[in-house]
């Protein structure tokens, strides 16, 4: 079977856009990801209630870039906070303040650690619903009634049907030989 | 991070974080539960609290219009004492927000984990403490319309704020905190948001929480990065909070003022904000477990560790008590040594020793270990400490400006009704947006209790070898 999505009938509008395999305990949720990862796939996730640590490694998935990138954002709020206080303060007004220099560094040291900290915080907001692609308010998982406790109390594995080792029947027996407690296909 | 916690509190005969035989089921529906109640069976306590907070909030609002109507001659204020109830009240407020902040980034990263059932509500609090205090500096100048102008905005004036201005940089730092406080809430509330969206019956609730849940699905790939952005905050909240409180002191400590002109200000200001917002937590939290069924998440080993940093907080405010009278007696400076002389004998005499035994001697009850897990004695000890707080503040801020050089233009401040009816009417706004986020928001952060259950943890993998913890074995000795 191909990777495109496939019609599960030819009169249902719905696609086949995956398998969802449910676990109810943490070490059989490792335990499969570690078998569908040596199996090669690549669109698939684990769905938790909470972080479950070794997961990653479980995975193979790699150590995520979010830091760089609010890292960037900190950075750009130290900038802008150096430059709107010298700009606002020393040379579009200056002011003159008991004699002291037009522009005196330590004065602005506050502003410039709380303006590192607000751009720091937005960047770490947008940067992780950007990363995480949220909001996603529409995905093949929503469609099973049996995903509404993937945030409760149980664990899930999802292979979606775009992955290009995805084929019905090997997908299937591959996730039915890691002990889940129950298989579903997914619908779009 | 590790499953060894568990193990650490049996080898130490600790109390497990979550007690009874719970499973991750269990502890969803104890959370959601009181949140997913029907609207018409909502408890009647419930309606009264609100009720009366509603009220106060109102009294508020017709104190900050009259206030608007008549400008700011309607307080107690004269001239020497040109700060009074609104900056009193402002720092006291920003304090109580302190301990939210300090449980949810500071205990994160020390990685204390008891925190975890209380940082949610103690978050919460800090939002709303942080709302509270903004209202006063915003209408205590003489025209609020114009309070935009502390932004650094272009308008056809041309001008800049003065960045050299303490007060600026109290606009900065209140306004950061507030914004990052909301996202660090916000957050982490996002995988909670969903499980109350993955429980609704409702299509409207259903909609409602699956706006705000963002479409979370508790993905892997999703939680990496969540765990990464949660640390970051944390990690930057931590100075964040202590920014804070130090910049709220140098609008005093940058002054030449007797009294407040020192430099142990920054410190004693933060430990001040500290003590008095785990005070509060402890003051709100004893009541909620008891009304909502979360005994078994927040535990009496939370709640005395509370106890116990509200020892140690309130001793290093005695301290600074103490350091203050040493440091203007070994300055030689007359004035500064008057100013504190003042404050203990002074016209204002009450107030400091109201302060003095609400801050310093009642705490000294938390080094027996039955106060510490009394309630009745927890609950009168923090609304103390709350009292004593506040008057820290006005100690500080009207001794000081009544006499300070010249005996000449020493003055007297008192408040008037609408000084005391405003104070009382900021608690309403609080108490209003605490009692709402209790009945429709998870007021423990379910899926970081769920992250301490041993059930969490995966066995024989990795380096996170347990001996094969069961959920529900949780008794110690076990």
């Amino acid at each position: 079977m191909s990777s495109v999505r496939q019609p599960i009938t030819d009169s249902d509008p719905r696609v086949m856009a995956g398998f969802l395999a449910e676990y109810t305990t943490v070490d059989d949720l490792v335990r499969a990801a570690e078998r569908v990862r040596d199996a090669g796939y690549q669109n698939w996730d684990c769905h938790s209630p909470f972080p479950v640590h070794g997961l990653d490694r479980a995975m193979g998935i790699k150590y995520t870039k979010l830091p760089i990138f609010i890292l960037c954002c900190g950075l750009t709020g130290l900038a802008t906070a150096v430059v709107l206080q010298w700009w606002m303060n020393a040379v579009d007004y200056p002011y003159l303040i008991s004699g002291k220099p037009i522009y005196s560094f330590p004065a602005n040291v506050p502003i410039i650690f709380e303006l590192t900290v607000l751009f720091t915080a937005f960047g770490t907001l947008f940067g992780l619903l950007g990363f995480n692609k949220l909001p996603q308010w529409r995905h093949a998982t929503f469609s099973s009634e049996r995903f509404r406790r993937a945030t409760q109390d149980r664990f899930f594995i999802s292979v979606e049907s775009n992955d290009p080792k995805f084929d019905r029947e090997k997908t299937r027996t591959l996730l039915a030989g890691t002990n889940p407690s129950a298989i579903e296909e997914l619908e779009d | 991070m590790s499953g060894t916690t568990q193990e650490r509190d049996l080898k130490l005969g600790r109390t497990p974080l979550v007690m009874g035989a719970n499973d991750f089921t269990s502890v969803t529906d104890k959370v959601c539960d009181p949140v997913e109640l029907d609207v018409r069976k909502t408890p009647m306590a419930w309606y009264i609290g609100f009720g009366v907070s509603l009220m106060l909030l109102g009294l508020l609002g017709a104190m900050i219009g009259w206030l608007f109507w008549k400008g700011v001659g309607v307080w107690g204020l004269n001239n020497p004492v040109g700060w009074a109830f609104d900056i009193t009240n402002f720092v006291f407020w920003v304090g109580i927000g302190h301990a939210g902040t300090l449980i949810s980034a500071i205990l994160f990263l020390f990685r204390q984990r008891w925190r975890t059932s209380i940082n949610r509500a103690a978050e919460a609090m800090t939002i709303f403490a942080v709302l509270c205090a903004a209202t006063f500096p915003g209408i205590h100048v003489g025209r609020p319309w114009l309070i935009w102008w502390v932004f650094p905005l272009p308008y056809s004036q041309n001008m800049w704020p003065n960045f050299r201005s303490p007060l600026l940089w109290d606009v900065f730092a209140v306004s950061t905190y507030f914004l990052t406080s909301a996202i660090f809430w916000y957050l982490g509330m996002v995988p909670d948001l969903a499980t109350l969206r993955d429980r609704a019956v409702g299509k409207v609730r259903q909609m409602i929480f699956g706006i705000v849940a963002l479409g979370w699905r508790g993905s892997h790939r999703q939680w990496q990065r969540y765990e990464v952005a949660y640390l970051i905050l944390a990690a930057i909240a931590t100075p964040l909070v202590l920014s804070v409180h130090s910049v709220v002191s140098f609008d005093f400590a940058t002054s030449q003022l007797p009294g407040w002109h020192t430099t142990i200000f920054p410190p004693y200001f933060v430990a001040g904000a500290i003590f008095s917002g785990f005070a509060m937590v402890l003051f709100l939290l004893v009541p909620c477990r008891e009304w909502f069924g979360l005994k078994e998440m927040i535990t009496m080993r939370h709640l005395e560790n509370m106890c116990r940093i509200m020892l140690a907080t309130g001793m290093m405010v005695g301290y600074a008590y103490g350091m203050e009278f040493f440091t203007a007696w070994y300055s030689g400076n007359k004035y500064e040594s008057f100013a504190f002389i003042n404050r203990a004998l002074g016209p204002y005499w009450w107030a400091y020793w109201i302060m003095v035994s609400c801050n310093v001697i009642v705490p000294q009850i938390f080094w027996f270990k039955w106060a510490r897990t009394n309630l009745p004695v927890m609950m009168v000890v923090t609304f103390l400490i709350n009292v004593g707080m506040w008057f820290e503040r006005f100690v500080i801020i009207v001794t000081s400006l009544a006499r300070d050089f010249l005996p000449s233009s020493w003055g007297m401040f008192w408040p008037t009704h609408i000084d005391l009816l405003t104070l009382l009417g900021s608690f309403g706004l609080f108490f209003t947006l605490f009692l709402l986020f209790l009945r429709f928001l998870p007021m423990v952060a379910i899926s970081e209790v769920k992250g301490v259950m041993p059930a969490a943890h995966p066995h024989g993998h990795g380096n996170h070898g347990g001996k094969g913890h069961e959920a529900g074995s949780f008794a110690p000795g076990h």
